[in-house]
């Protein structure tokens, strides 16, 4: 038994990092409707990116993640969430951390910002917990 | 799903009229420092690259054609470098519109791939490569390529082969640069050249690298990359709002023509 010690416990760390890899059933409801939000600007000639983002929005912190984007291009940004997320934001700082002027659109759980950058270079982009407790998110974005 | 659609748009342009009254905030280099970088979402395609100079007027894009590639190569930093310059290349043909360089390109993306013994799942994305190119479906076919390069990825990953995946996305961002940059000198303007400044992506990608192991790190074809990377990336950091005169595109696309030429190269660097 002892020496089966071992084995039982690298399984199990092996399948706990497994599981921190993997998308949880949370994300992935998000990541639906980021998609869902995404979809509405593909109409308007939008690419949707085959990449997401999914990670927690907790109470007065900031998610943010670091995009690279070309001046020229158009840009929007589509989060979802799940409860007990009631609301979000999306928002976007520029490379000194200034945000920057977004249309927006937020619907409870769902939310998005566009902008057309006049610089190309690193920006952030922001998903904000408004309203409700901690949950899953997720962030795609689109461009032309 | 179209009506549901049209109520989003219209959901969207009701919430617009109350845009702009936000206060904006500064966030502060801690946070910003905090901020989560990944490949998937960090890193633009090629497809957004040639996207933005596409705006600025007429790019002749079948005239930044390359002639066929080696799929042989033995070295499999070498194949995931030039994997990723093949992928750009493919964007490239959906640009110019062109369904039989595309479809001569997926091939090529394909024996490529298969040579890193990556998923057999691929072969199905060279058929719909095929199938849309004949069509003329470019906006799929943009779609598909970055599946195809983001499939190529994950098979990587999932063979232990995760060190490779910043080798392809570094080598389509030196294919794709050395075009932006060889369209801009034959037709200079402030606007395009301005696509160019990417100093965080450089260093994002130079980081990368350094966090490989150190065994492929340390292969010639790799070191001498990385080296040249640390050029580039003063070459390409420019001040906000200042776009880089000719003779500075002229310096960019000699940095990456050279390393493109040693990913390229049947001989590898000793």
């Amino acid at each position: 038994m002892k020496r089966c010690l071992p084995i039982f416990i690298s399984l199990f760390v092996l399948g706990t990092s497994i599981a921190v890899r993997a998308e949880t059933d949370a994300e992935v409801r998000a990541r639906k409707d980021a998609l869902d939000v995404a979809g509405a600007f593909s109409n308007d000639g939008f690419k949707i990116r085959d990449g997401h983002w999914c990670g927690v929005v907790k109470p007065h912190e900031h998610a943010l993640v670091a995009v690279n984007l070309y001046a020229g291009n158009q840009y929007w940004f589509s989060a979802g969430a799940v409860e007990p997320v009631k609301k979000i934001a999306v928002s976007v700082y520029d490379e000194t951390g200034k945000q920057v002027t977004t249309e927006s659109y937020n619907n409870g759980e769902k939310a998005a910002a566009g902008f057309s950058p006049a610089n190309s270079g690193q920006y952030f982009v922001s998903v904000d917990l408004v309203e409700g407790e901690e949950g899953s998110f997720c962030l795609v974005y689109s461009y032309k | 799903m179209h009506l549901a659609k049209l109520g989003i748009v219209a959901l969207l342009m009701a919430v617009f009229a109350a845009t702009g009254a936000a206060e904006t905030e500064h966030l502060s280099a801690d946070q910003l420092a905090k901020a989560v970088s990944s490949d998937s979402i960090s890193i633009p395609t090629p497809g957004e690259l040639f996207a933005a100079l596409g705006k600025t007027g007429k790019t002749n894009w079948s005239g930044q054609y390359r002639g066929p590639m080696p799929v042989t190569y033995r070295n499999r930093a070498q194949i995931a470098l030039n994997l990723g310059g093949l992928i750009a290349d493919g964007f490239i043909a959906v640009e110019a519109k062109d369904s039989q360089q595309v479809k001569n390109i997926g091939s090529d993306i394909i024996k490529l791939a298969k040579a890193l013994g990556v998923s057999e799942k691929l072969l199905s994305r060279g058929n719909s490569i095929n199938e849309f190119a004949e069509n003329n479906e470019w906006d799929t076919l943009q779609e598909e390529l970055e599946a195809t390069q983001n499939e190529v990825k994950s098979s990587m990953q999932s063979h232990a082969d995760q060190d490779l995946v910043i080798l392809v996305t570094l080598g389509g961002w030196i294919r794709g640069t050395q075009v932006v940059t060889s369209a801009i000198m034959q037709n200079y303007d402030e606007h395009s050249a301005k696509v160019l400044r990417q100093p965080a992506l450089v260093h994002f990608m130079q980081s990368k690298i350094n966090e490989i192991s150190s065994e492929l790190r340390g292969e010639p074809l790799v070191k001498d990359v990385s080296e040249q990377l640390g050029e580039i990336e003063k070459l390409v950091s420019f001040p906000p709002g200042k776009a880089p005169t000719v003779d500075e595109v002229r310096k960019i696309n000699k940095a990456v023509g050279k390393a493109m030429e040693e990913i390229e190269s049947k001989e590898l660097p000793k």
